[in-house]
């Protein structure tokens, strides 16, 4: 059984007690998202600043368990700065990484915990296409691997990522 | 050691299969009774047995078994009914929880007797089960809420109540908070709300596993209620209601079982309760709540509830020996007006931190808004971790507990 080192890594209890781009940003130019985990009431508010097809700048607020904000203060170091291909490249291979694979039934648990970190998936299930830009490493972000193996806390893990993916989709339009 | 007024609690246990294993090497220690109970043998052999020897559809067959099988669903509608105080059996109708026996009273009485500006009364401590359908009903109609709101103490505050009622046509409201334990004085309120003429539908899913319940005494018109928190299996629970009211109500599920005559051009509705027992029911379900009333009987739901006081006394004294002002418990603190029921904030510690934590120490609580947003808005909190005790709990659960809560703050600190 899973114990608790494999889920409180120390990188995730320092982004949880010291989080990273906390606070407001103007909107505009900034666009504001909201994300809600309606099972234990996590809540993100990300407000995000692109320019040229670049992440320019991110912050965060709101409130929620240790998994939730360490991932969303992991999530705003490991995209600033970079381009919207390469912040919506670290969001799949983010997800894959959670077990969570875009090609519908073959969602958390149904992929015999592949927790590898190539974004392969290796269970053919994925859309093969060339990625759309290189990957940027997930460095500190690996410490959440051991979330798989508490299948609950994924939605928690994977909370700010998905209000991330909103917010570009709403900045791109 | 199981000190305890009225219940022998070593033995108790003994008739919980789950509660004799170990999670990640510790003894399990059930506290989220108040989300769903263990079930005792009795009820787990009742429903085997039944399956293995009588089952058969009910009221259809002419056959042996399936006139067995019916005699003993009909049995247990009636064990449930005595064990509630209501007057006949044919006063309580099954359906799968107290959620579908709300929804029973909003769909059937509420459409035919709420409409654009019509009242509905109530509280900021609801579950979501008695707010969600009055909102779909508000929605829909233009039906007007309005709510009881809360003291500091986390009991409701009644000064306003005349003002609130004038012109209400029915209340809604929790016998006992899931989140609070708050024990609410439905005879009260009911009383005022009768003197105003609106009818009263008491939500008690966490009452009558925890306190004698007798309708009469409650003096409310509506009960909802639910068997897997009171010993029974998931899937059955239901409403009481008197009788003249079920009569006026119009059916609702439609379906085979609660007709007697149905035509290509319309239907006739059958009697009560079966008018609102569409389609076969829940009958091994049934006869399993049956044998957790029998279960609970034999108990006597005195010492339950002396045992639940007894319990919920010691928890406040030992958690606030322990970690005194870092640990914030919300509601009543008279285990006089106080269920079961901790809800607790432990510094600025999430509470599905905490849970997870206390999951390493064998200990089962839930975390979360417990299905009452408005509440937890109310007592500005987020979320919270709650402990909820049963029959099959001790002192020593807590003792586990309070120690857990130190490997949380350690943890965290």
């Amino acid at each position: 059984m899973p114990g608790l080192e494999d889920l409180y890594r120390e990188i995730i209890l320092d982004h949880y007690r010291n989080p990273r781009n906390r606070g407001e940003l103007a909107v505009p130019p900034a666009h504001r998202v909201e994300g809600f985990n309606p099972l234990c009431g996590d809540e993100i508010v990300l407000y995000l600043d692109v320019r040229d097809d670049r992440v320019a700048d991110l912050s965060i607020t709101g409130q929620g368990c240790s998994i939730s904000q360490s991932s969303a203060s992991m999530m705003s170091a490991a995209v600033k700065g970079r381009t919207v291909a390469e912040a919506k490249a670290l969001i799949r291979a983010f997800k894959a990484m959670m077990s969570i694979h875009e090609a519908g039934l073959d969602g958390p648990g149904g992929s015999d915990g592949d927790g590898d970190l190539d974004g392969q998936g290796g269970s053919g299930a994925e859309p093969d296409g060339p990625p759309a830009a290189e990957t940027p490493p997930l460095g500190d972000l690996e410490a959440l691997q051991g979330v798989v193996k508490f299948p609950v806390r994924i939605k928690c893990a994977t909370l700010s990522w998905n209000t991330l993916d909103q917010g570009l989709d709403a900045a791109a339009s | 050691m199981a000190l305890s007024p009225g219940l022998d609690v070593d033995a108790i246990k003994d008739d919980f299969p789950i509660l004799d294993q170990k999670v990640h090497g510790r003894r399990l220690v059930y506290l989220d009774s108040a989300s769903s109970s263990q079930k005792p043998i009795q009820v787990l052999e009742a429903m085997d047995e039944y399956y293995r020897t009588t089952h058969a559809n009910v009221h259809r067959g002419v056959y042996a078994i399936a006139e067995e099988a019916t005699r003993r669903f009909e049995e247990a509608r009636g064990k449930v009914a005595r064990f509630i105080g209501a007057r006949e059996a044919r006063e309580v109708v099954f359906a799968k929880n107290a959620t579908e026996g709300i929804n029973l009273v909003a769909h059937s009485w509420g459409r035919t007797h709420l409409g654009q500006g019509d009242v509905v009364v109530l509280t900021h401590m609801e579950h979501h089960a008695n707010l969600v359908p009055w909102l779909m009903l508000a929605q829909e109609k233009g039906v007007e809420l309005r709510y009881i709101p809360l003291t500091g103490e986390g009991t409701l505050d009644l000064s306003g109540l005349d003002r609130i009622l004038d012109g209400a046509k029915l209340v809604g409201v929790s016998a006992v908070s899931n989140v609070l334990g708050t024990i609410n004085p439905v005879r009260h309120i009911a009383d005022a709300a009768h003197a105003a003429g609106a009818l009263v539908l008491a939500d008690a899913a966490q009452h009558v596993p925890h306190l004698t319940t007798d309708v009469a005494e409650l003096g409310c018109d509506f009960l909802a209620f639910t068997g897997h928190k009171m010993l029974g299996p998931t899937g059955i629970g239901g409403l009481w209601a008197r009788a003249d009211l079920l009569e006026a109500m119009p059916p609702f599920l439609g379906g085979g079982e609660m007709i007697t005559d149905v035509r290509l051009d319309g239907f006739t509705p059958t009697e009560i309760p079966w008018k609102f027992e569409a389609g076969t029911p829940p009958i091994a379900e049934a006869v399993g709540l049956g044998a957790a009333v029998d279960y609970l009987s034999a108990l006597g739901m005195d010492a339950v509830r002396a045992h639940e006081v007894d319990l919920v006394t010691y928890a406040l004294d030992t958690l606030a020996q322990r970690h005194g002002q870092d640990l914030v418990i919300h509601g009543p603190t008279d285990p006089r007006i106080k269920g079961g029921v901790l809800s607790m904030q432990l510094g600025d510690i999430h509470s599905h931190d905490v849970s997870q934590v206390l999951d390493e120490a064998g200990v089962c609580v839930r975390a979360g808004h417990h299905c009452a947003k408005p509440l937890m808005r109310c007592l500005g909190a987020n979320s919270t971790a709650r402990a909820s005790f049963y029959i099959y709990n001790d002192r020593s659960d807590i003792d586990v507990l309070a120690e857990a809560l130190g490997d949380v703050r350690k943890f965290f600190g």
